[in-house]
């Protein structure tokens, strides 16, 4: 679990004439945990408190001269050290006010970095690869610089690491599209070189980072298609390996990249199991590819997010639980937390107050919230923003604790109870949401049946709507007690109630979010929504987004089915030339082609319907109660099937994204199980003759379709086995032999 | 025995033409084949269905229809004309406009004296029989519509005439119709379409049986005019109709390639005496249309779109197994249509209308045997020569050392002096040939390439003798026997010394070029000979025979050899002789005198004179067992007959010296469907030293041309057909069934090639 607290800006950045180059060249820690040492592009550098967000000091280089290092500080000696014109090293305390009558000496070959490191002398890294500490090279500034590198290799990236009193510069260099890390140990100076694995795509990488764990030097790095690889070195390796070993990898994170490459980016551990990149697309957002985000390598879940504005440059640097990066015209400072990942935090049963739970990694609506959210977020994110009003509303209110509100279910009116569970819900700090909403609900149910004539549904579609009575977690299934508990044995009660007093709002909420129905409620509701006259359903409120859905089909229908002024022909005959339905006199005067476009059921009964289509059941439980529908139900269900499988073949009706509806797939199913159940007493109904009949010659065009693909099967494997032909020429020279 | 490099060659393009029609002589047992380009082939049923003649095809000849009268063979065709063939000149002896637009048919009532055609313009005309022409008599009453079939009844009184949507009786003294038949429409949507009666038959208790386009057999009483019978066969059209001689039995033939029998027979044991036309079996032997049926004594013979020729025995007719129960397609014509110069690496490719020359590619690799070699050179295609003139060539040749190039069509001999100087090939037409040299049946160089030898009528051979500056005649050999059938084998000794022909009569011929005098006749044998050469050092001719006997005859002492008399006297194995396609090469291994090498279309062999011949009972195909064996016990196993299937070759050029072959990759010949043909041919020389088994054969060349089914080319060639329907104007004969059967062929089986041609040379002279 990690998280990304709110952020602020350090310090202004000057725009670089080149687009590339970046602003800063680097930045480093001072004795002072609270400062920073800001070297940018050019000449300056400046000291930093970082809780003030405000300069200490700056030093500048002449104009003409260039800082081409960043400023480091030297923990033994409390001064400062920059490299100014490749040669010129300059060391400074923090009392001095001017750098050019600092200490400065000239060396005879250009440096790439000054590294310093607590506990560690100041080491230099030159550009041909050489290493020297800081203090011998200061006595000869003049020595000869042996190179190390050969002509076309330069070196890309650097740091140090200080581990167990040994003193590594590990150092990555390019020649010719291949990628080298060289390890150069201090006291006894050893150097040894590794290659790393190219890419398949040939790219180079987009940042290293290293860090010392477990007395091995954990390299990661990151390539323009998102992947994140782990190389470990060991502290005490085997020394004295010449030549060039390959550097084996692993991969850590893929990133999803979003449309083409990462082009500045930049991955940095922060621990065992979390890295921040920045500089990639969200996966949830569309727009650019510039945010901060926090993952979890371990189960490979994005942890925290934020969007940095403006362009990213591909850098971050990570001290003391911040990170640095600049982005637009500014540095910002991101404090960030990262926690040991754990089951039960998963879970969301663990206290973390300020810690966004894996409901969050979960949840889909929630990801808005999450990241555009300033704040750490507790779960209460997680329900719909539409209630966020009402929370405010009744946060005012002195809010009651879970067990003063349990009590008051046993007693008080419906409304007050209402009010009070809203209150409790919506109040951010019910961290123990997922045990309370559980025995809120308990307690509503049971004081329901005991008491006909109390009834809260809006409690408890209050309740519902919180999502924790039936708790989703998607890759920990098996570890869902809680789940379990609610669905397995709340959930019935409750659905059941809700049917009992024709909460059809509360019956569709359940059927949407519990997981696990039962089959025989599932058929205790189909059987309720089919009984119910369409008078009493069409006044109920129901989801707005299935309601449309349906409209929209039904509109389908209504516009007579044509397209262009063109009308697709009707399902039988396309089917067979010949056959023309002939449904029973009795059954409706209608035409059967207008029958057919009209549906069955009212708009709301169809929008239940749906529901119950859409619930996950198994077969051989739900057959057995489905036979408790009785014959004119299972023909208007039939005949409801019927009417959404026509919609949905002709193509009339284009499939609006919706998130809830039936599949086709769910559809013929439906009407295979009421089949099944239902067959003989369909077959002796003299009402169903026209609608088997119909459905036999779906079945018929389905058959047909298959036994044509089948045909092309064959024609295609045919055309498979002819390839090897080919191969024959058109004259060859053989030899042959007799005996 | 040795290893042998093979030189495979798949560019051979050579595709036959599809069938159109033919008629049996149940009395001579020919059957003529008539052929989309006009060409006429004449099998001998009785000699092993062996081709023993090829009338070339031209371009405005059209055949619809061809008809026996006694020994003559007349045709009918949609150019209007009707002509008679000179069997003995392979050359139509006349062609008689008719004066009644395209002629659908052609037919001669069973006394011979009459033939009846049915015209475009809707009349029957009626042609006397006369000695040596036909006469034009009469015309029955005039209909309207085209006559597309006609059967005469046996009395020759009646005439039955397939019409569109209709068929008429006519009465043939008086030239009334007497009789309208009328002929149901198709259902569905062909219903507003004619239907074409493709076929009639008239028996004579006066059932008239009748194939139309709508798929129907149709059984009438031509007496009353009634329907009796109808049987829908096929979605698509009959197009065939034949009965037996007995009249008991009757075949269709439907575009869907399949062959039906109709047998007149009692329905039940019961009732003996009340026959009815039953539809009994049904064969499918073709991919396409089937054109052209005959039933035989034994056999149904059908050949159509797809250009082959299928002899289905009826096995009730047959008592015991024998090749004559077999099953019989004949797919290639039974001559060699690859020449090879032994000399230059030169292949000739004859078709129709063009001829074709390549050099043989080249590679100086050694490999395992069963490897491809790495190609040091490309074969090249160095010229394509186009015929002058409508008449399709019917021989060619080409000089051993490559330098010159003959054909003949049925009316000029051309002849090309061809040189090469490394890359660059001239070719000139040599002016001014001798006037006698008009046309050939054979051609042949001497191997000095001094002389051309061209094979005239009766059987004379005429010697013209080449130089740079000129071609002069030198002499007509004549045989003494006076035949007057054509030559249709000719070779020549390797010391131009000997010449020996072959004709239809079975009479081999054999000629001192030097001194340009018959010096022996071989005794007559009563198959035809297939092909025959002379051994290189030896001079013994050895001849192999349509009925897959083989002969060798000493020309020096004039008889034949003891190793002849050996392998008579044992007789040849049985599955020897129960071969299916002629040996169609003979040729001899220059660097083992006693090897011959044989081949047809499904097989090489290499006799070798030294071996045991083998008996009936030893494994007769023992290639397989020998290389399982260890070389110790390979001796004890081996005979005379060295048997190599891997290749199909079925064509070879003029050359001395032969090789068997192992097969590689597979040709399958169980694929039904020969009719295009990528050529493949190879030439093999034997790889040199790494063997010890291998100088027996240094030296030789091999050349198969093997022939692959091209699809694509299979659904234009059966377009084609159509578009020889509706040349006629014919309007409602046009709409065919858009070849069914290519489709079918689509998603058939993957490659094949249907056969191959092989050709050997002796490369030896030519080794650099």
């Amino acid at each position: 679990m990690a998280t990304l607290f709110e952020g602020f800006t350090l310090c202004g950045l000057v725009q670089t004439s080149s687009a590339s180059d970046s602003a800063i060249q680097g930045i480093e820690l001072d004795g002072d945990s609270d400062h920073a040492v800001v070297t940018d592009s050019t000449r300056a550098v400046t000291l930093y408190k970082v809780s003030d967000q405000k300069p200490l000091g700056s030093w500048t280089v002449k104009q003409g001269q260039l800082l081409t290092c960043p400023a480091v500080f030297n923990f033994q000696t409390k001064e400062y050290v920059v490299v100014s014109d490749n040669k010129v090293i300059r060391v400074w305390k923090e009392e001095d006010l001017n750098l050019d009558k600092a200490f400065k000496a000239t060396v005879s070959a250009d440096v790439w970095r000054v590294h310093s490191a607590p506990g560690g002398e100041l080491v230099v890294l030159f550009q041909r690869g050489a290493v020297r500490l800081l203090d011998s090279l200061l006595s000869a500034p003049q020595q000869p610089i042996e190179g190390i590198l050969s002509e076309k290799e330069v070196i890309r990236w650097s740091t140090n690491i200080v581990a167990e009193k040994q003193h590594f510069v590990l150092f990555t260099t390019e020649q010719r599209g291949e990628h080298f890390l060289y390890v150069q140990r201090l006291n006894p100076n050893t150097l040894q070189k590794y290659r790393l694995e190219r890419e398949d795509s040939g790219a180079s990488p987009l940042s290293f980072s290293a860090s010392l764990r477990d007395k091995h030097i954990n390299l990661l790095y990151l390539y323009p298609n998102g992947c994140v690889y782990q190389s470990v070195v060991a502290v005490r390796g085997p020394v004295g390996l010449e030549g060039v070993q390959a550097l084996p990898r692993s991969l850590r994170l893929r990133l999803p990249v979003g449309e083409g490459e990462l082009g500045a980016a930049s991955a940095v551990a922060l621990d065992e199991a979390h890295v921040a990149v920045v500089g990639m697309p969200h996966p949830s957002a569309r727009t650019g590819k510039d945010f901060l985000c926090i993952w979890n390598t371990n189960f490979q879940t994005l942890q925290a997010g934020k969007e940095m504005v403006g362009r990213i440059r591909g850098q971050v640097w990570c001290y003391l639980g911040k990170l640095f990066v600049p982005h637009g015209k500014a540095l910002s400072v991101i404090p960030y937390e990262c926690q040991k990942s754990s089951l039960a935090s998963a879970l969301g049963k663990l206290r973390h107050p300020g810690i966004a739970v894996s409901k969050s990694s979960v949840a889909i609506p929630s990801w808005n919230t999450l990241l555009h959210g300033d704040q750490p977020q507790g779960p209460t994110k997680i329900v719909d923003t539409r209630k966020s009003k009402l929370r405010r509303k009744s946060q005012s209110a002195p809010a009651l604790t879970v067990d003063q509100v349990l009590e008051l279910i046993k007693t008080g009116p419906v409304e007050e109870v209402r009010r009070e569970v809203e209150a409790l819900v919506s109040r951010g700090d019910a961290q123990d949401l997922q045990l309370s909403v559980g025995r809120l609900a308990c307690q509503l149910v049971a004081r329901s049946q005991v008491e006909t004539a109390f009834y809260a549904p809006g409690a408890l579609a209050r309740l519902v709507q919180t999502q924790c009575l039936c708790h989703r977690v998607p890759f920990l299934r098996w570890a869902g007690p809680l789940g379990f508990f609610f669905s397995k044995i709340m959930c019935p009660d409750l659905l059941l109630l809700a049917l009992e007093h024709k909460d059809y709002f509360l019956c569709q909420l359940c059927l949407q979010l519990f997981p696990d129905i039962p089959e025989v409620v599932t058929c205790a509701c189909l059987k309720t929504f089919i009984g119910v006259p369409d008078g009493d359903v069409e006044m109920v409120s129901l989801e707005p987004d299935s309601v449309s859905f349906m409209e929209g089909l039904v509109a389908a229908g209504a516009r007579g089915g044509q397209q262009n002024g063109f009308s697709p022909p009707l399902f039988e005959d396309s089917c067979d030339p010949h056959h023309q339905p002939k449904p029973p006199q009795h059954q409706d005067k209608k035409n059967p082609t207008l029958q057919l476009e009209v549906c069955p059921v009212g708009l709301h009964k169809a929008v239940l319907l749906n529901e119950v289509l859409q619930t996950p059941y198994s077969d051989n439980l739900l057959v057995p109660h489905l036979k408790d529908l009785n014959a004119p139900q299972v023909i208007l269900f039939l005949q409801y099937l019927q009417f959404i499988y026509l919609k949905y073949s002709q193509d009339v009706y284009t499939q609006t994204p919706v998130l809830r509806s039936p599949t086709m797939t769910q559809i013929i199913d439906w009407v295979c199980l009421l089949l099944d159940a239902h067959f003989t007493v369909l077959v002796m109904a003299p009402d169903a003759k026209g609608l088997l009949s119909n459905l036999q010659s779906f079945v018929k065009s389905q058959v047909k379709l298959f036994s044509e693909l089948g045909k092309i099967e064959g024609s295609l494997q045919e055309l498979h086995k002819m390839k090897p032909s080919k191969d024959i020429s058109q004259y060859s020279i053989e030899v042959i032999e007799l005996f | 025995m040795g290893e042998f490099k093979v030189h495979r060659v798949r560019f051979f393009d050579y595709m036959p033409t599809a069938i159109r029609a033919m008629a049996f002589n149940a009395h001579t047992e020919r059957l003529a084949l008539g052929r989309m380009d006009g060409s006429v082939e004449i099998f001998n049923f009785a000699d092993r269905y062996f081709q023993e003649k090829v009338i070339p095809g031209k371009d405005s000849r059209s055949i619809e229809a061809l008809c026996w009268v006694g020994g003559r063979l007349f045709s009918a065709g949609l150019n209007g004309e009707i002509t008679e063939y000179d069997l003995e000149t392979l050359r139509p002896k006349y062609s008689l406009e008719a004066y009644g637009g395209p002629i659908w048919t052609i037919t001669s009532n069973s006394q011979g004296a009459h033939l009846a055609i049915g015209c475009e313009d809707g009349t029957v005309k009626l042609f006397e029989v006369l000695e040596e022409s036909i006469q034009f008599e009469r015309n029955l009453d005039r209909q309207k519509g085209r006559i597309i079939s006609l059967s005469w009844h046996p009395s020759g009184t009646q005439i039955a005439a397939g019409m569109m949507d209709m068929i008429r009786v006519f009465d043939v003294p008086t030239g009334r119709a007497v009789q309208r038949l009328l002929v149901d429409r198709g259902f569905g949507g062909s219903k507003s379409r004619e239907t074409v009666v493709w076929s009639v038959v008239f028996l004579s208790d006066c059932t008239i049986i009748s194939g139309d386009s709508a798929g129907k057999v149709q059984v009438w009483d031509g007496h009353t005019g009634t329907l009796v019978k109808t049987h829908l066969v096929t979605k698509w059209d009959v197009l065939a109709l034949s009965v037996s001689k007995d009249e008991s039995s009757v075949v269709v033939g439907t575009s869907e390639g399949t062959v039906i029998q109709f047998q007149f027979i009692a329905p039940t044991l019961q009732q003996q005496q009340d026959k009815e036309w039953v539809r009994t079996r049904t064969f499918k032997n073709h991919t396409h249309d089937v054109r052209a049926l005959a039933e035989i004594e034994t056999a149904i013979v059908s050949g159509g779109m797809d250009t082959q020729l299928v002899v289905r025995p009826l096995l009730e007719k047959f008592d015991e197994r024998s090749h004559a129960s077999a099953l019989r397609k004949i797919q290639f014509p039974h001559r060699n249509l690859v020449f090879c110069a032994k000399k230059a690496g030169l292949l000739l490719f004859q078709f129709p209308g063009q001829l074709e020359l390549w050099r043989l590619g080249e590679s100086d690799g050694h490999g395992k045997p069963g490897d491809s070699l790495p190609l040091k050179r490309k074969p090249e295609k160095l010229l394509h020569l186009k015929r002058k003139g409508e008449d399709h060539i019917c021989c060619s040749a080409l000089s051993s050392c490559g330098g010159w190039l003959a054909y003949s069509t049925m009316s000029s001999v051309r002849l090309y002096r061809l040189q090469t100087d490394n890359n660059d090939i001239s070719i000139s037409k040599v002016p001014k040939l001798p006037k006698i040299l008009r046309s050939a049946h054979q051609l042949c160089f001497s191997s000095d390439s001094s002389k051309l030898f061209a094979a005239s009528s009766q059987s004379s051979v005429l010697v013209i003798a080449l130089s740079q500056s000129e071609c002069k005649y030198v002499h007509t050999l004549k045989p003494k026997s006076g035949s007057r059938q054509p030559i249709h084998l000719m070779t020549n000794s390797v010391d131009g010394k000997w010449l020996a022909t072959a004709n239809s009569d079975c009479e081999i011929h054999v000629y001192n070029v030097q001194k340009l005098k018959l010096h022996c006749i071989v005794p007559v044998y009563g198959s035809c000979p297939s092909a025959m050469g002379i051994h290189p050092t030896t001079n013994n001719l050895t001849m192999v025979h349509a009925d897959q006997q083989i002969f060798e005859y000493s020309i020096v002492e004039k008889q034949y050899t003891d190793w002849s008399r050996k392998l008579q006297k044992q007789g040849l194995h049985n599955l020897w002789l129960d071969r299916d396609t002629p040996v169609t090469h003979v040729t001899f291994n220059p660097k083992n005198p006693e090897q011959i090498l044989l081949h047809d279309m499904h097989m090489f062999c290499i006799i070798d004179q030294s071996l045991p011949l083998p008996d009936q009972k030893t494994q007769f195909y023992n290639q397989m067992t020998l290389r399982s064996l260890s070389e110790q016990e390979r001796p004890s196993h081996l005979h005379a007959f060295k048997i190599c299937k891997t290749f199909q070759v079925c064509f070879n050029g003029d050359v001395p010296g032969y090789l068997p072959c192992s097969t590689s990759s597979g040709p399958s010949r169980s694929q039904p469907f020969p009719p295009n043909h990528r050529g493949l041919g190879w030439t093999s020389q034997s790889s040199t030293g790494q063997h010890k088994h291998t100088s027996l054969i240094t030296g030789a060349y091999l050349v198969v041309a093997a022939l692959t089914p091209d699809r694509r080319r299979c659904s234009r060639y059966s377009s084609s057909a159509c578009g020889a329907h509706t040349l006629s104007q014919s309007g409602s004969r046009a709409p065919r069934r858009p070849a069914p059967a290519a489709s079918e062929v689509g998603v058939g089986s993957g490659h094949s090639s249907g056969a191959a041609w092989i050709g050997t040379a002796d490369l030896d002279t030519h080794s650099p």
